[in-house]
C-alpha cells in the first residue's frame, strides 16, 4: 500500500522537474540539448556577433549586413511553424547546421550534432517566450505536383497578382518599386531576395523548403506568410516559377514558353 | 485504501483548477453602469505641419482609386486646433481588476491603399478583423514590441482575423508592398479608452469612481499624462495639449 501511494508522488515530482528543465533543454529527434553546455559553446563561437546578452549586438555586429539575429525577441526567419509563432527546436538546429546564405552566419555543420543541440537549448534561454508559449504546429506540406510549363505560367501570374514584384522586381532581381523602402523589424534596411543570383536561398534550397517559406513567411522581415492568401497548389506554382528565375530566366522568357510544350 | 490518500499529481491538478476558477471570478464584467464620464478635447498648439501628399504611382490600382490626392495622416488637426487620432486611455488606477475581452471584433479596412481608421483602439484579446476592399494585394504586418509579430499576404476580398494578447499603445501596422501605408493599433487591457475625433474631442464612459492616470498617445507627438479623480456619476472634463 505504501508503495502504491509512492508511485503517483514520484511521477508528479518527475513531471515537475521535467517542466522546469525543459526551458533549459532542446529536443531534436533523439537528441537532448542542454543550455549549460550550450553556454560554453556560445561564448566560444557565437558571442562575437550575437553578443553577451543574445541581443545581436556583439563586437562584430556593426560590420555586418544583415545584422545578427536578436535572440531576445524570439522572432525567427526560418521556421516550419505559422507566422507569429515560436519555431521548433529542430528549426533552430537546422539554421545552425545550414547557416544563412547571403549573411554573416556560416554553417556550423563542423560542430557535433550534440553541440548544435546544446546551442539551441542555450539560445532559447535569451527569451522568456520559450517558457511562456509553445512552438506553433508545423505547417503541412502536401506532395509536390510536377513542374510543368502550365504550373510555371500560373506561378508567373501569381508573382504578378500577389504583388511579389513590388519588392522582388518584375524580373525577380530584388529591385521592385518598394524595395528601397524595406526595413526589418528592428528598422535596419533589408534587401529583397534576388532570385537571379543563384539557386541558394536563406532557409534552404529544396522545393519543400521554398514551399514552407511561402506558407510561414520570414518573420522579422517584410516577407509575409501566404497561408490565408493562397492554396497549396498555388504555392507550388509560385515555387516552380521562382526556381526558373534562379536559372536566369526572365518573366518574359517564361511567359513566351508555348503552353503544353513538353 | 490507497486511493483515499491525496497524491501529489492530484494535489497539483487541484491547485491548477482552483487558480483557474478564481481567475474566472476575478475577471469582472464590462464597464460599470453608474460610473462617471471623462470627456474633453486634445489640442495641437501652434501651426500644424502641412499634410504631405502620398505618391501611389508605384501601384496604379492604388492611385486610380483616388480622385483627389491622398494625404498623410501623421498630424491631423481641424481649423480650431483640435488634434485627431490621439489614443486617450486609463493607464493606471484600476488595481488588479481584469476585464474579459468583448466578443465583437474591431475592423481595420484597407481602402484606396490607405488604412481606415488610421488609429484604432481595441482590447487585449479582442479579435482584429482586417478587410481588404482594394483590387490589389496587400500584406498586413504589425511590428509590436510587446506582442507576437506576424505578417500575412492579403489579396483582394480576403479577411484576416488575429488578436493581440498584451497591452501595447500602440502597435505600428504597415504594408510592405505599399510603403506609404501605416496605421497604429492601440491595445488596451481595460475598456476605458477612446480615440480623439477630427475636432480633438473624446469621451470615456462608465468609469468607476476613483483616481486614475490618464495617458494621451500620439504617433508623432509622444505621450502626455495626467491624474484625474472622478466621483460616481460625475462628468469630468480634461484637456491635453500637444505641440
Amino acid at each position: 500500500m505504501r508503495f502504491r501511494t509512492l508511485i503517483p508522488r514520484v511521477l508528479g515530482l518527475l513531471l515537475l522537474t521535467c517542466s522546469v528543465a525543459s526551458a533549459q533543454e532542446s529536443r531534436i529527434g533523439d537528441l537532448t540539448g542542454h543550455a549549460n553546455r550550450g553556454k560554453a559553446l556560445y561564448e566560444r563561437y557565437c558571442i562575437f556577433c550575437h553578443g553577451t546578452h543574445g541581443d545581436g549586438r556583439g563586437e562584430s555586429a556593426a560590420y555586418l549586413d544583415p545584422k545578427p539575429r536578436d535572440f531576445t525577441q524570439a522572432t525567427y526567419k526560418c521556421r516550419s511553424t505559422p507566422t507569429g509563432t515560436l519555431p521548433l527546436d529542430s528549426d533552430l538546429y537546422d539554421t545552425i547546421t545550414r547557416g544563412v546564405h547571403a549573411s554573416g552566419m556560416p554553417s556550423w555543420n563542423p560542430l557535433t550534432r550534440q553541440q548544435r543541440a546544446d546551442l539551441v537549448a542555450y539560445i532559447k534561454t535569451f527569451s522568456s517566450r520559450f517558457t511562456e508559449e509553445k512552438p506553433g504546429a508545423p505547417i503541412p506540406i502536401p506532395a509536390e505536383p510536377p513542374t510543368t510549363p502550365e504550373s510555371v505560367q500560373r506561378g508567373a501570374d501569381l508573382f504578378q497578382s500577389m504583388n511579389c514584384w513590388q519588392c522582388h522586381g518584375k524580373e525577380g532581381r530584388g529591385n521592385g518599386p518598394s524595395a528601397v523602402s524595406l526595413t526589418d523589424t528592428k528598422g535596419y534596411p533589408i534587401t529583397p531576395f534576388d532570385f537571379t543570383s543563384g539557386p541558394r536561398f536563406k532557409c534552404g534550397n529544396s522545393d519543400t523548403e521554398l514551399f514552407r517559406d511561402l506558407v510561414t513567411g520570414l518573420d522579422g522581415t517584410p516577407m509575409p506568410s501566404f497561408t490565408d492568401a493562397l492554396k497549396p497548389d498555388q504555392i507550388w506554382d509560385l515555387v516552380h516559377f521562382v526556381k526558373t528565375l534562379a536559372k536566369g530566366n526572365t518573366v518574359q522568357a517564361v511567359q513566351s514558353t508555348p503552353k503544353g510544350n513538353q | 485504501m490507497s486511493t483515499m490518500k491525496p497524491s501529489l499529481p492530484f494535489f497539483i491538478s487541484t491547485v491548477v483548477l482552483l487558480s483557474l476558477a478564481t481567475a474566472g471570478i476575478a475577471a469582472g464584467p464590462g464597464p460599470d453602469a453608474g460610473g462617471g464620464s471623462l470627456s474633453g478635447v486634445v489640442k495641437f498648439q501652434g501651426a500644424a505641419p502641412m499634410p504631405m501628399r502620398i505618391q501611389m504611382a508605384a501601384d496604379p490600382a492604388c492611385s486610380k482609386s483616388h480622385t483627389t490626392p491622398a494625404m498623410s495622416e501623421e498630424v491631423v488637426t481641424d481649423g480650431s486646433g483640435g488634434l485627431a487620432n490621439v489614443v486617450v486611455y486609463v493607464s493606471d488606477g484600476l488595481g488588479d481588476k481584469t476585464f474579459d475581452a468583448p466578443t465583437q471584433p474591431v475592423v481595420l479596412e484597407q481602402k484606396g491603399c490607405v488604412y481606415e481608421p488610421h488609429v484604432l483602439a481595441m482590447r487585449a484579446g479582442q479579435t482584429l478583423k482586417v478587410v481588404n476592399d482594394d483590387s490589389t494585394t496587400h500584406n498586413i504586418h504589425p511590428t509590436p514590441a510587446n506582442n507576437r509579430e506576424w505578417n500575412k499576404s492579403q489579396p483582394p476580398g480576403l479577411t484576416i482575423e488575429e488578436t493581440f494578447a498584451r497591452q501595447e499603445v500602440s502597435v505600428p501596422v504597415k504594408c510592405n508592398v505599399h510603403p506609404w501605408m501605416k496605421s497604429y493599433v492601440a491595445v488596451v487591457k481595460n475598456p476605458y479608452f477612446a480615440v480623439s475625433a477630427k475636432n480633438g474631442s473624446f469621451e470615456i464612459k462608465d468609469l468607476p469612481a476613483g483616481t486614475y492616470t490618464i495617458q494621451a498617445w500620439h504617433e508623432k507627438l509622444g505621450t502626455k499624462s495626467q491624474q484625474v479623480t472622478i466621483g460616481a456619476n460625475e462628468s469630468k472634463k480634461v484637456e491635453f495639449d500637444f505641440r
